[in-house]
C-alpha cells in the first residue's frame, strides 16, 4: 500500500526521500514514515530508470544483446557482459581459450576494484566526508586508462563476446596493470588511514543497520552485503568459473552485520582482487584470445542459467531458447534489488540520518534495480 | 577512576585518528606534484586518446579516393540499433556483367552505443573507429552522416 505524504492518523511523518536527491545515487524514490526522527517504514519505489531491457533483448541476437547488460550495472559492465557471454557460450557448447579466460578474469577483477573504488569514495561523501571522493576517482581514473586502451571504452566495453573476448590486449596492458597495481597497493593504506580509522567515520557505521545471517538469506541478499553478515556466498568460490578455480584469494566474510561489517569486507575485497591480479598478469597463456564461432549463433532449444559474482552480489543469466537466433525470454536476476529489499528492515528503528549511511553500504546502483 | 582512565584515552585515541587523516590531507596539499587534474579545454593538442578507443564510425579512403566496402551489409545486420543503413546499386563492369556496388552509406551517430560490433563484422575492414569524442552540433540533422566520399568507388581486388 503507498502512503499518503502527510501526517498518518498515529502522528506519524510521511515524507519523500528522491527521486531527486543526491544520496540516492540515481533516481530511487523512497517514501520513509517517520516517528519524530525514527524511522518506522521504508517503502523504495522503482520504476524511474526502467528501460525494459529484457523485452529489448528478446529482439536482439545473441551476439548483439550483450552490449545493452553493460547499462545495467554500469559499474560492473565487464562482469555483466562475462555472465551473458557464459550463458550463451553454455548453451552454444563452446570451450573458449585459456588466453581469452585469463584476460577475462583479469578485467572482471579491475571492474571490482574500480567499482569498490566509487563505493568507498560515495560512501565516504554519503556520510559527510568530502575528500575521500577525489583520492577514489584519482586511482579509478588509471584503471579507467587501461581499460580504455585495451577495450576502447571507459565505462560500457562490450568487450566480452561469445568465444571469448573482442580484441586481444594491448601490448602496454600488463605493464600498465603492474604500475596500477604497485602504485594501488600503497594508495589502500591510505583508504584506511584517511576514513576506516576515522572516529566519527566508527561512529556513524558501528551498530547501525544490523542485518542478521538469516534475514540476509531470506531477503536474498548476495555480495558484499551477506558476507558482511557472515554468510558465505561468493560465486566466484562456491561455483568457481573460468580460473577462479585455480587462483588463491579468500572468501572475505565479517559476521558484524552492521554498516562497518559490510564496509570492511569490500575494502578486505579489494585486496584479494589486488591478490588475484597480481597472480595472473604474469601468467597469461600465449594462444588465441577468441574460439571460432558461426557468424550467426543459435542456441539449441532449452533453458540456460549462468551465474557470475559481481562487485554487488551475485549476476544471473536466463535464457529461455526456442532454437531461434534470438532469445524466447531473457531474464536477469541482479543484486541490487534484492539487496535493497533489505532496506526496510535494516532502517527500522534508526535515525534519518543513518539511512543514508545504510543505503550507502547496500551499493545501489539504480539502473540495475530497475533493468 | 577507570571510567576517567577509559573516557581520556578515547578522547586521545579519537584525536590521534582525526589528526592521522588530516596529516595525508596535509602531505597533498603541500606536494603540488601529486595532482593529476586534466585541463580539458585548454590540453586538447597534447591530449592524445588511445588508438582502439571508440568515437565515431567511420570509412576508410585511400590517395585515390577508394574505399573496401562492398554493400554487403554485414555492419547493419551486426547492428543492435539500426545506426547503419547501406543503400546499394548496380554497377556494369568493363566485361559486361552487373554486379552490386555501395551507393550510399549513412551512418546516425545520434543512435550509436560505439559497441564495435559493425567493425568485428566488416569482412573486407572498410570501416574503423576513429577517436573523435566531440560531437556536439546546433543542428541534429548534422548527426546523420554520409560515410563515403562523393565520388569515391570500390578499390580494385576487394571482393
Amino acid at each position: 500500500m503507498i502512503e499518503e505524504l502527510g501526517t498518518t492518523e498515529q502522528g506519524d511523518l510521511v515524507i519523500n526521500l528522491g527521486p531527486q536527491h543526491p544520496s540516492t545515487h540515481g533516481v530511487l524514490h523512497l517514501v520513509i514514515t517517520l516517528s519524530g526522527e525514527t524511522i518506522r517504514k521504508v517503502e523504495p519505489h522503482l520504476g524511474y530508470i526502467h528501460r525494459s531491457i529484457e523485452k529489448m533483448c528478446e529482439s536482439l541476437s545473441y551476439r548483439q544483446f550483450i552490449y545493452v547488460t553493460s547499462r545495467m550495472d554500469y559499474l560492473s559492465s565487464h562482469i555483466n557482459n562475462h555472465g551473458c557471454a557464459l550463458c550463451v557460450e553454455k548453451g552454444l557448447q563452446i570451450e573458449i581459450p585459456e588466453r581469452a579466460k585469463v584476460i577475462r578474469v583479469l578485467m572482471d577483477e579491475l571492474t571490482r576494484l574500480a567499482s569498490h573504488q566509487l563505493w568507498w569514495g560515495a560512501m565516504a561523501m554519503d556520510v559527510g566526508a568530502l575528500t575521500p571522493f577525489f583520492h577514489a576517482f584519482r586511482e579509478r581514473e588509471s584503471i579507467n586508462d587501461i581499460m580504455e586502451e585495451t577495450c576502447g571504452a571507459r565505462l560500457t566495453m562490450n568487450y566480452m563476446v561469445p568465444g571469448g573476448v573482442m580484441a586481444d590486449i594491448h601490448p602496454n596492458f600488463q605493464k600498465k596493470v603492474k604500475e596500477f597495481v604497485r602504485y594501488f597497493n600503497t594508495k589502500i593504506d591510505e583508504y584506511d588511514e584517511l576514513v576506516t580509522d576515522n572516529i566519527i567515520f566508527k561512529s556513524r557505521m558501528k551498530g547501525i543497520g544490523y542485518l542478521s545471517p538469516e534475514s540476509a538469506v531470506s531477503y536474498g541478499c548476495t555480495g558484499p552485503t551477506a558476507r558482511g553478515s557472515g554468510v558465505s556466498c561468493d560465486i566466484r568460490k562456491l561455483y568457481p568459473y573460468e580460473v577462479y578455480g585455480r587462483v588463491s584469494f579468500e572468501e572475505v566474510i565479517d559476521g558484524g552485520g552492521d554498516c562497518f561489517a559490510r564496509y570492511n569486507v569490500r575494502m578486505q575485497e579489494m585486496r584479494q582482487s589486488v591478490s588475484i591480479i597480481e597472480q595472473l598478469i604474469d601468467n597469461i597463456p600465449e594462444g588465441e584470445f577468441q574460439a571460432k564461432t558461426k557468424a550467426v549463433l543459435k542456441l539449441p532449444k532449452g533453458e540456460f542459467y549462468s551465474r557470475v559474482e559481481t562487485a554487488r552480489g551475485e549476476f544471473g543469466v536466463y535464457i529461455i531458447s526456442e532454437g531461434g537466433t534470438t532469445p524466447y525470454r531473457i531474464k536477469f536476476r541482479s543484486p541490487g534489488f534484492s539487496n535493497l529489499s533489505a532496506l526496510d528492515h535494516m532502517a527500522r528503528g534508526h535515525k534519518i540520518g543513518d539511512l543514508v549511511a545504510i543505503m550507502g553500504t547496500l551499493d545501489l546502483v539504480i539502473p540495475d534495480i530497475d533493468r | 577512576m577507570a571510567f576517567l582512565k577509559k573516557y581520556i584515552s578515547d578522547v586521545l585515541g579519537a584525536a590521534r585518528s582525526l589528526l592521522k587523516g588530516m596529516r595525508l590531507t596535509g602531505y597533498y596539499f603541500t606536494h603540488h606534484k601529486e595532482i593529476i587534474t586534466q585541463q580539458y579545454p585548454d590540453n586538447r593538442e597534447e591530449m592524445k586518446l588511445p588508438e582502439r578507443f571508440r568515437g565515431e564510425v567511420v570509412m576508410l579512403h585511400d590517395a585515390r579516393n577508394e574505399h573496401a566496402c562492398t554493400g554487403c551489409t554485414a555492419c547493419e545486420l551486426a547492428c543492435p540499433n539500426g545506426t547503419i543503413k547501406i543503400i546499394t546499386k548496380f554497377e556494369t563492369t568493363p566485361e559486361g556483367k552487373k554486379k552490386k556496388a555501395l551507393d550510399t552509406f549513412i551512418y546516425h551517430l545520434e543512435l550509436c552505443t560505439m559497441c564495435n560490433l559493425c567493425i568485428e563484422a566488416c569482412p573486407t575492414d572498410a570501416i574503423k573507429m576513429a577517436q573523435n569524442f566531440e560531437h556536439s552540433v546546433y543542428d541534429r540533422s548534422k548527426l546523420t552522416k554520409k560515410l563515403n566520399n562523393p565520388g569515391s568507388k570500390i578499390r580494385e581486388g576487394v571482393e
